[in-house]
């Protein structure tokens, strides 16, 4: 699939409260934001999911450190 | 292939009764200020209904029968069939739904059972007495949808608690020659049985003290077993991809467009997940309807809730709706359903 990290992360930023637009990149380890919750994981799940047609399930998002590799899940499906 | 087309049967009255007592998000208590308006945005559950201790699931749906029966012209002795979905009801033995034919005053010769789903009861609900009412001996069904999740819920659980309301509901249902078909579409997946699970009280883990203990599973989320487990993210993924392509079989089925429909009403789960199904879909946001802001997730009254508090006007002209029930199963169920001129008394708030 033809998509840019970076626009990944812009809308990953957008659905951060907290955080500033610029602060993730790539390597960022999302669950140890603060923010992160359960239902951040829906939200991510849910954003993924409309702007790249991929469904993540749970576990995926588990077996995901950082930013990087949501996006790699993202290209191998 | 779950696909069932039923001809002749006419909906022609709805009615819901929800608790007085209203809880809000606002104040939960055991998310911090920051939390209940991600909860509440997120969700889009700002208020709840919660019965009293005393008031049992199918006390709600004995009101909306009651409220509904006083304005269809109907007689009480004339109900052939009485089926009560909900998975809270008033004892483990008898069923509820025969103990309702006698509160409601119906004939002896009115066959009556429940059925135990959750959100997608409604629709199977439906299905299952449409396909009932042949017209010889069957002519007249009440659908009554109803629970009291309330009761299954533990207040320090903010994976479920700040989620569910309670409401029960009425649904009437003729035989009707000219009655447009109805069109169903239904599946089960018991591989994820334990996505959405009360694990004891069965025979599986059988009621004991132990089972009563409230333990904490993670920060915030402290439980029993004998309480409403949920994996939100199981059922996230489950809803958004089984039920987007259950409703594009049944408009393929049916050669019908997502243009056709009137009305959207799904089962109100959450804010997120709702949306997703229909942008999925494709479904126009103003004919899809939500009750979950001032209700919370119903569970198997969250449909004909939902028609009570939009479509009371609408009912008076003929209506293409789109139903669509899923969860806890797991299960799920859509519907298309063409009505005339549908019987709507206004929300019934008691107790």
């Amino acid at each position: 699939m033809n998509i840019q990290i970076n626009d990944l992360i812009a809308k990953l930023e957008a659905e951060f409260d907290d955080i500033e637009k610029g602060t993730l990149t790539a390597q960022t380890s999302f669950k140890d934001l603060d923010e992160w919750s359960s239902m951040q994981a829906l939200i991510v799940i849910a954003l993924v999911d409309e702007h790249y047609d991929v469904a993540l399930t749970g576990d995926d998002l588990m077996e995901c450190e950082n930013i990087q590799d949501i996006y790699d899940k993202i290209k191998e499906r | 292939m779950a696909f069932v087309s039923i001809p002749s049967v006419a909906l022609k009255g709805v009615a819901a009764c929800v608790p007085l007592q209203q809880e809000s998000n606002a104040s939960y208590e055991y998310l911090s200020e920051k939390e209940r308006q991600k909860l509440i945005k997120t969700t889009g559950v700002a208020f709840r209904r919660i019965a009293q201790q005393s008031t049992t699931a199918s006390d709600l749906s004995f009101e909306a029968t009651q409220t509904l029966l006083e304005k269809l012209d109907w007689q009480r002795e004339e109900v052939d069939v009485l089926i009560n979905v909900t998975q809270t009801p008033d004892y483990l033995i008898p069923n509820t739904a025969i103990i309702l034919q006698n509160r409601l005053g119906l004939s002896n010769q009115c066959l009556a059972f429940d059925i135990n789903l959750g959100c997608s009861g409604y629709v199977y609900g439906l299905q299952v007495l449409a396909k009932m009412l042949d017209g010889q001996h069957l002519k007249k069904g009440l659908l009554l949808a109803g629970d009291k999740s309330s009761h299954s819920v533990n207040p320090k659980d903010k994976s479920t608690y700040p989620l569910f309301g309670d409401a029960g509901s009425a649904t009437a249902l003729e035989f009707d020659i000219n009655a447009a078909p109805m069109h169903f579409q239904l599946n089960s997946d018991g591989s994820g049985y334990e996505a959405i699970i009360v694990r004891a009280g069965g025979l599986r883990v059988p009621m004991s003290k132990e089972q009563l203990e409230v333990k904490e599973i993670s920060e915030r989320i402290a439980r029993a077993n004998n309480e409403l487990e949920l994996n939100g993210l199981d059922v996230f993924s489950f809803a958004t991809t089984k039920v987007p392509k259950q409703i594009r079989q049944l408009l393929n089925e049916t050669q019908q467009t997502i243009e056709d429909m009137d009305f959207f009403v799904f089962h109100q789960a959450n804010k997120l997940m709702n949306e997703l199904i229909r942008k999925k879909i494709k479904a126009d946001a103003d004919k899809t309807l939500y009750s979950l802001q001032n209700f919370g997730n119903t569970s198997s009254a969250s449909i004909p809730l939902t028609m009570v508090v939009h479509l009371q006007e609408a009912f008076l002209q003929k209506q293409r709706l789109l139903l669509s029930g899923f969860g806890v199963g797991l299960s799920w169920a859509s519907a298309i359903v063409e009505t005339q001129k549908v019987v709507c008394p206004p929300l019934v708030e008691w107790g």
